[in-house]
């Protein structure tokens, strides 16, 4: 298979690589750049453990074929903490208990924080909206809404 | 909440993507293993051929069952099916190559001529006279071991004195664990010649046996070291053990390290499954609402391998009839085989189908009686002193009914119940509010040795180091155990480190199952901190001056009870204990004491303590659709005394949620014996907009035998939601006696 050129800026840093065509945007992450805080849990967008977010929407990286994000600014859970200062999102998510076996937590996570880019201040019927494509089968997905609500509130939102 | 609850020792790693789970591993030069299925339902291999798959670049190696070194079977399951397959997920060769991509083009130039055998299909047909035999040692298609009677009083005197006899027909389905991590494992061999597996296990030493029995290696040769578990609830067992050892025999045939991961896919098709059961219920009562007798034949299926229903059925005969004292009983509970997926352990284990089943027919009973549901199970909940159906009297507090009447009362039960009578019934949405009472048996009883071990060791900087032999999978029990040492040393958290199993490095302690990791698991926990403080507080008194017993340990410091301002900090102490030769890591075994039980009439003392618990719940019913939601659910569930608020506060929202599932969405789909919902998209599982307003209080008592007074949670948690929701739903107009509750039975309902 051919290999292509790919321009990616991955949590702040640019990429330039060599990469087969058929690279799904999450096997980019994984295996080519190491960043396995991204998980695999369906491979056919259902789960959304693969959740990053891409020019400032949150995707299911296992539909994104990486070619196609060529140029794109793409942000994943190991961007979310700047060195030891966690994000608000992850500080109430520990605070919360918001997590358990922690597989759909990075995903969840990147959904949570493309919300709070696009409504500082959710109500709780829009948090569970924004986290419905994020299948959590721990927690019951009680404390993750209320971490989301309380980080909202820690950044000044709700 | 105290601060600490809050905390888990791995929470950091996963919100950061630091914690590493199987597939995130990458040995250098490793291979990727894939796994060839039958996708057959019941056939016999007529001739496998694997010439042009070899011929693909980058294919390393191909083997099928003849070229295994030593056994191509664990327990029952086939590694690699020889002459016959029983099952679409029936493995017929395995692959290794360079990459992914090479290995699946071997599998698609994979040649395979079957010929089709005559399937059972359900586990009625396993039971016809004239069914077709799938394992030759059990012509009636039962399952090895997996018959359990229980026989008490006289059933036919217990039905001659009833004033009423009912019977009934209760069925459950195939239920997905659907962990979102699929399974995965990385095999390598270390310079001594012994093989390393990284997994994604819930049993380390089961998947240590199955690696053994795959490779001809003996126990000491194989370390299997667990990953970050993304999620098991009972799953990561079987379909780990097949892959770790299939992986295992590709890394020595190959002399190269070898990953493998499971797809969605393939973790649907070749993992365990919630076992389906047929309930067929008789129950006799006076007519004030005493009961009298029951009789149960309970029929499980067991798929085309089974090694769990032996296990499985013997919890379900003692649970069988409820947390009620019945003087009569005839039960009898077993398993069949059948070409579906197998059935394995799952959260409840035979629970949530039994109180499903046991809970309607209570429920059924009251109205053919005309009592409340609540003033029937008041007048026969076990109490105090009592004897189970089981044979065994009840010493610890028993709890059933303060917890349904707190549950009730959160709930405002007999307020809704009202108003949903006095509803219009011709209003499209309609409602109901219903309940489910029952008790757990903490641990695993007399079903096998509860026995576990742990070690600890205080390093002499003060920082720790806890290892139990059972297992983390996210439900938090390194956070449980870790706090549970920070109590007794009077330490914060922050400075226990508490590692994932390592059959290498600990005792073989069993499996972590039956809600068993914190109830037993922290019982030698106790024991070791109990030998530890010992040695630091012996130390610390010859520094301080004084005897041990004056000395108390909180806030990181070892301290004069009577002058605070004498103290030591832990860390001085435990270097003064290292450095003056004292052992400061110590392993501990906690070795339960035996208990009775008699096969045959299924008499005996099933386990030494309980948990109760009482879920409330509360539906709305669309006629027009058919569909139901429920809007709330209180549970209410004396644990004992619970470790760690913010772990056990996740388990019961998980549980509900889990609950939730199986009573309203999850059903396996098959097609004539193949798997047609795969994936999620076809298998749905509650997501944040499924979940109902969740309420919930524990109950807290003293007097039991778990380790610090906590009795078991995990499971508890999901065991009455199905039952509860049935008899909301039934409350609202819809008895339904097969779960889930899909919109279509609804409907049906509707329309008559
Ligand atoms: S792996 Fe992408 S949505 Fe499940
Ligand atoms: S924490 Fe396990 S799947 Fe969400």
């Amino acid at each position: 298979m051919a290999k292509k050129r790919l321009c990616l800026t991955v949590n702040g840093r640019a990429i330039e690589q060599e990469i087969e065509e058929n690279l799904r945007l999450l096997d980019v992450l994984r295996d080519e750049l190491g960043l396995t805080g991204s998980k695999e849990g369906c491979g056919i967008g259902e789960c959304g453990a693969c959740t990053v977010i891409l020019d400032g929407k949150a995707v299911n990286s296992c539909l994104v074929l990486a070619l196609s994000a060529d140029g794109g600014v793409v942000e994943t859970v190991e961007g979310l903490a700047a060195g030891d200062h966690l994000d608000p999102l992850q500080e109430s998510f520990l605070d919360n208990h918001a997590l358990q076996c922690g597989f759909c937590t990075p995903g969840m996570l990147m959904s949570a924080k493309a919300l709070l880019k696009e409504n500082p201040a959710p109500g709780v019927e829009e948090i569970k909206e924004a986290i419905s494509g994020n299948l959590c089968r721990c927690t019951g997905y009680v404390q993750i809404v209320e971490a989301v609500k309380e980080a909202a509130q820690r950044l000044g939102g709700g | 909440m105290s601060v600490h609850d809050s905390w888990r020792v791995d929470a950091r790693e996963k919100v950061t993507g630091q914690a590493r789970f199987a597939a995130d591993l990458h040995i250098p030069g490793q291979l990727i293993g894939k796994v060839w299925r039958s996708g057959q339902t019941h056939a016999r291999i007529v001739s496998l051929d694997a010439t042009e798959a070899k011929k693909i670049p980058g294919v390393v190696k191909i083997m099928l069952a003849g070229d295994m070194p030593a056994h191509t079977t664990w327990s029952t399951y086939p590694f690699l099916a020889q002459g016959r397959v029983l099952y679409q997920g029936d493995a017929v060769a395995l692959v290794a190559a360079e990459s992914e991509e090479a290995a699946l083009a071997a599998l698609a130039q994979m040649e395979a001529v079957y010929e089709a055998l005559p399937p059972v299909l359900s586990l009625d047909e396993a039971l016809e006279e004239s069914a077709p035999i799938l394992h030759n040692s059990y012509p009636d298609n039962r399952v090895a071991n997996s018959h359990w009677p229980v026989r008490k009083g006289n059933i036919r005197e217990g039905f001659e004195q009833s004033d009423l006899v009912l019977e009934r027909e209760y069925r459950t389905s195939h239920v997905e664990h659907a962990y979102i991590e699929p399974e995965a494992v990385v095999v390598m061999t270390d310079w001594d010649g012994s093989l390393i597996i990284y997994g994604s296990t819930q049993n380390p030493f089961n998947t240590r046996r199955a690696v053994a029995a795959a490779t001809g290696y003996p126990l000491n040769k194989v370390r299997v070291v667990q990953q970050a578990v993304g999620g098991s609830f009972g799953g990561k067992e079987e379909s780990v053990g097949l892959l770790a050892g299939r992986a295992s025999v590709l890394c020595l045939a190959t002399g190269r390290p070898v990953k493998m991961t499971y797809s969605r896919e393939e973790s649907v098709i070749e993992s365990s499954k919630r076992h389906p059961f047929r309930f067929r219920y008789k129950v006799g009562a006076k007519r004030d609402g005493r009961l009298m007798a029951l009789q149960a034949e309970l029929v499980d299926e067991g798929g085309a391998y089974n090694f769990q229903a032996q296990f499985m059925n013997w919890r379900a005969c003692v649970h069988a009839a409820g947390v009620y004292h019945i003087p009569n009983v005839e039960i009898d509970v077993y398993a069949v085989h059948t070409n579906h997926v197998f059935g394995g352990a799952m959260r409840g284990y035979s629970s949530p189908q039994i109180i499903f089943a046991q809970e309607s027919l209570m429920d059924e009973l009251a109205a053919a009686l005309g009592l409340e549901p609540l003033a029937l199970r008041r007048l026969n909940f076990l109490r105090e002193g009592d004897e189970t159906i089981t044979g065994q009297i009840l010493h610890e507090p028993v709890n059933a009914e303060k917890v349904t009447l707190r549950a009730l009362d959160l709930a405002d039960y007999e307020r809704k119940k009202e108003a949903y009578r006095r509803q219009d019934p011709d209003t499209r949405q309609v409602g109901g509010i219903g309940f489910a009472t029952c008790f757990r048996g903490c641990g695993l009883g007399a079903e096998a040795p509860d026995a576990t071990g742990a070690i600890l060791s205080v390093q002499e900087d003060g920082s720790i180091v806890v290892r139990s032999s059972l297992t983390d999978m996210g439900q938090g029990l390194q956070t449980a155990h870790a706090q549970l040492v920070a109590r007794e040393l009077g330490v914060s958290p922050a400075r226990i480190v508490s590692k994932p199993v390592d059959t290498s490095l600990v005792p073989e302690g069993g499996m972590t199952v039956a809600s068993r990791g914190t109830y037993s698991g922290g019982k030698p926990i106790l024991q070791a901190v109990a030998r530890i403080k010992q040695i630091l507080l012996h130390v610390a008194a010859q520094k301080l001056e004084c005897s041990a017993g004056e000395l108390a340990m909180a806030n990181d410091c070892v301290f004069r009870r009577e002058d605070p301002s004498q103290k030591l900090s832990f860390a001085e102490v435990a270097s003064a204990a290292f450095w003056s030769g004292h052992s400061l890591s110590v392993t501990e075994w906690f070795q339960p004491g035996p208990l009775r039980w008699e096969r045959e009439t299924g008499q005996g003392e099933a386990f030494p303590s309980y948990t109760y618990s009482c879920v409330v719940a509360e539906v709305s019913v669309d006629r027009l659709t058919g569909k139901a939601t429920v809007t709330k659910l209180v549970s209410v569930h004396d644990a004992g005394r619970v470790v760690h608020a913010g772990a056990a506060s996740g388990q019961v929202y998980g549980g509900m949620a889990m609950g939730v599932g199986m009573a309203l969405m999850e059903g396996l789909n098959f097609e004539r014996g193949l798997v047609t919902s795969t994936n999620f998209d076809r298998y749905l599982i509650p997501t944040a907009a499924d979940i109902p307003e969740a309420v919930f209080e524990f109950l807290p008592s003293d007097g039991n035998s778990g380790a610090a007074g906590a009795k078991s949670l995990g499971e508890a948690t999901v065991e009455a939601v199905p039952a509860a929701v049935a008899n909301a739903l039934a409350a609202a107009g819809y008895r339904l006696r097969t779960l889930p509750a899909l919109s279509e039975s609804l409907l049906k309902r509707e329309r008559g």
